[in-house]
């Protein structure tokens, strides 16, 4: 019985984290029509930006990390965006590889700044003791990574739902050339949704931190997990991120304690069976 | 009377011909010994290939470049851990550079990649991977290996769990590849030979960001076995203090679990855990004495296998060199010479058994604090551990190499 509860936890607390990952991401693919391959490594960026922010300094707080980082990552993302990106937008494969290509400079970068080691990242202090529930034991920073999926969740979805710029977005995601017809300044729109995306993504970095720590190799890691779960969940929506990313959760935790021989089959064969039978996801939505 | 223009040229050759000749003889020991280096300098094994460099580098500053005095050129090719680049660059050394040895590669894999071509171009190896095989059932007459294998440093620690800390049940997790199915193999061996039991074997995938869902399957048992490499131990320990694990059961660790070079990184949360290894950079020799507080002190970390490994290479090749005097042309002799070396190092005296494996000491030790940083200070030492322990040697290779199913796991709990 134990085993189904902290199994059942840990596939929420992954799924939370996966969320935080690849809610960025579907915009991105959503809006852009851009496979970000990039994302992994602005997610790893933010993680190695916590590890040193932290260690440094003894009383800043992980949630102001997590913010700074994602501000940090954002520019980043956006100057990529407006000096290489813009440049190859009829050629949408070029973007991929070119995205493909800022992933590796990103992971050297960090190899050549942070070294080779693993660098942990504190958790905060006030969340380190373990919570008890009935018996067992379970970290506590796990059950809010999954409270803060579900605000950055509702957050995100006031954002596209009922701002003017949601609105945008959403229009842009539907059909773009009507979009662009009726005056929506898609380009500019482009580099918003980007910076969003990527600003997401370093804060998920920092906030996955705790549980993941810094090692090269975690970009590669990651940005496997946000595509399975976009191509599940659908691409351009939220709520398929959002859906997609506990499916997924659940699915990879409980797959790697039952088959653990398996664990990458478990893993992609949901995607390959998506990819078949309903190419769009579960709740996609891109259009034209 | 004329000279002409034929015996003029005639002449003058010969002249210079003459001036020339005891330097066309000599040629060979003025030219340097060129050593090349196979280390992963890029990518995620970077950490390791960064200090096998900064150890072998510094051996040779020590010694002003020369070894039995001759020069000693060092080539560093960087295999990124990939094996086609460790392929690639192994060529390169051997054909372009020209190399009279080869010191690393560090990963079985690229070991692997390159251990036929090594072969076929007979180019002394002093190898650091520890693929079991390559010293038991594909040996190679060119390739000595100076660590020790995958289970060798294990086999030692299961019998101390056994006899010393009297535990019953152990559950054992690695990563999943060769080494960790090899390692976890061996400690299981020794651990159930000696009446204990390996309730559960867990091997994750090399490549896990989340170790939740693995901590959370973990049995109750007396400790648990950690077989991993590179940063994946102390990122699997991390989550499993998390999740309350660590006050239930104890903590060993295989020679690469807590290396000094994940140590550094790590918190009170390490002290007291036993590791096993062939090195340790408190070993109290006066070898390791010279060695260990100058790397710190140069590099303000402590050395740990990977700079122990080339470190020791060196050691191994210098003591080769004075037998051959500076003879590194005479392949055969100098390979001769290196099995033959029985160098003492800062691991301690090391031989070679016919099959190119080191036979030496293996230090079981205890993460202590020592000048306020964690160190592995050494709380036993197995002399003379071989890659077959105590087990007959024809039996032994009998048998399969170890793999994740072989020896069978027969107590496993459901």
């Amino acid at each position: 019985m134990q085993f189904w509860i902290i199994q059942g936890l840990n596939s929420l607390s992954l799924g939370g984290l996966l969320f935080l990952l690849s809610s960025g991401f579907s915009l991105i693919f959503g809006l852009m029509r851009l496979a970000n391959l990039t994302h992994g490594a602005f997610f790893m960026l933010g993680t190695y930006l916590a590890a040193t922010a932290l260690r440094s300094f003894d009383d800043l707080n992980i949630w102001t990390t997590a913010i700074g980082a994602g501000f940090v990552v954002a520019a980043l993302g956006g100057l990529f965006e407006r000096l290489v990106l813009t440049r190859l937008k009829a050629n949408t494969l070029g973007q991929v590889l070119v995205t493909l290509g800022m992933s590796f400079i990103i992971s050297d970068a960090c190899l050549m700044i942070w070294g080779g080691d693993s660098i942990p990242v504190p958790t905060p202090q006030n969340l380190q003791a373990p919570t008890r529930l009935f018996g067992f034991v379970f970290p506590t920073y796990r059950l809010v990574l999954v409270g803060l999926a579900v605000l950055v969740a509702v957050a995100l979805y006031f954002l596209i739902e009922r701002t003017r710029l949601g609105a945008m977005i959403r229009a842009g995601v539907d059909d773009r050339q009507m979009a662009r017809a009726v005056g929506i300044p898609v380009s500019r729109l482009f580099t918003i949704v980007f910076c969003l995306g990527a600003g997401i993504a370093g804060a998920a970095g920092v906030l996955g931190g705790p549980i993941l720590s810094a090692y090269p190799g975690l970009d590669a890691d990651m940005l496997p997990l946000a595509l399975i779960v976009v191509i599940l969940g659908g691409i351009g929506s939220l709520l398929g991120a959002f859906v997609g990313s506990f499916v997924i959760g659940f699915i990879y935790t409980f797959g790697t304690a039952l088959f653990p021989e398996l664990a990458y089959i478990i893993l992609f064969l949901p995607m390959i069976f998506v990819i078949a039978f309903r190419p769009q996801g579960l709740f996609g939505r891109v259009g034209a | 009377m004329s000279i002409s223009r034929r015996q003029f040229v005639g002449v003058a050759g010969a002249g210079i011909a003459s001036m020339a000749a005891p330097n066309l003889v000599f040629a060979g020991s003025s030219d340097p010994i060129r050593v090349g280096l196979l280390a992963a300098k890029t990518g995620p094994l970077a950490s390791g290939g960064i200090d096998m460099d900064l150890a072998l580098t510094m051996f040779l500053k020590e010694r002003d470049n020369t070894l039995a005095g001759r020069k000693v050129e060092l080539i560093v090719a960087d295999t990124a851990g990939v094996p086609a680049t460790a392929r690639t660059k192994a060529q390169e050394l051997v054909e372009k550079d020209n190399v009279h040895c080869i010191i690393g590669p560090l990963a079985a894999l690229e070991a692997l990649a390159i251990a036929d071509y090594l072969t076929e171009k007979e180019m002394p190896t002093l190898g650091v991977a520890a693929a079991e095989d390559m010293t038991q059932r594909h040996p190679s007459p060119w390739f000595v290996r100076l660590t020790s294998t995958s289970a060798q440093c294990a086999y030692p620690l299961a019998e101390y769990s056994v006899k010393e800390l009297k535990y019953k049940k152990i559950v054992t997790i690695a990563d999943d590849f060769a080494y960790g199915h090899e390692m976890c193999a061996g400690f299981q061996r020794v651990f159930e030979d000696n009446g204990g039991k390996i309730i559960q074997k867990i091997f994750t995938p090399l490549a896990t960001p989340d170790y939740g869902s693995y901590v959370a399957q973990v049995k109750s048992a007396d400790a648990i076995f950690l077989g991993t490499a590179g940063s994946n131990g102390f990122r699997f320990l991390r989550q499993f203090i998390e999740y309350g694990l660590k006050d239930k059961m104890a903590v060993i660790g295989g020679m690469t679990a807590l290396d000094e070079s994940v140590l550094r990184n790590m918190g009170d949360e390490a002290l007291g855990i036993l590791t096993t290894s062939w090195y340790s950079a408190e070993l109290d020799n006066p070898l390791n004495k010279a060695f260990a507080p100058v790397f710190r002190k140069q590099f303000k970390y402590d050395p740990g296998y990977y700079a122990g490994s080339t470190y020791v290479s060196g050691e191994v090749l210098e003591v080769a060199l004075k037998t051959t005097k500076g003879n590194v042309e005479d392949k055969k002799a100098l390979m001769a010479a290196i099995r033959g070396s029985n160098a003492d190092t800062i691991r301690g005296v090391i031989k070679f058994d016919e099959f190119g494996n080191a036979v030496g000491n293996v230090y079981i030790r205890k993460v202590t604090k020592s000048d306020g940083r964690l160190v592995n200070s050494v709380i036993k030492t197995y002399p003379d551990v071989s890659q077959f322990w105590t087990y007959d040697q024809a039996a032994f290779l009998k048998n399969p190499v170890y793999s994740r199913d072989y020896p069978p796991a027969k107590n496993l709990e459901p």
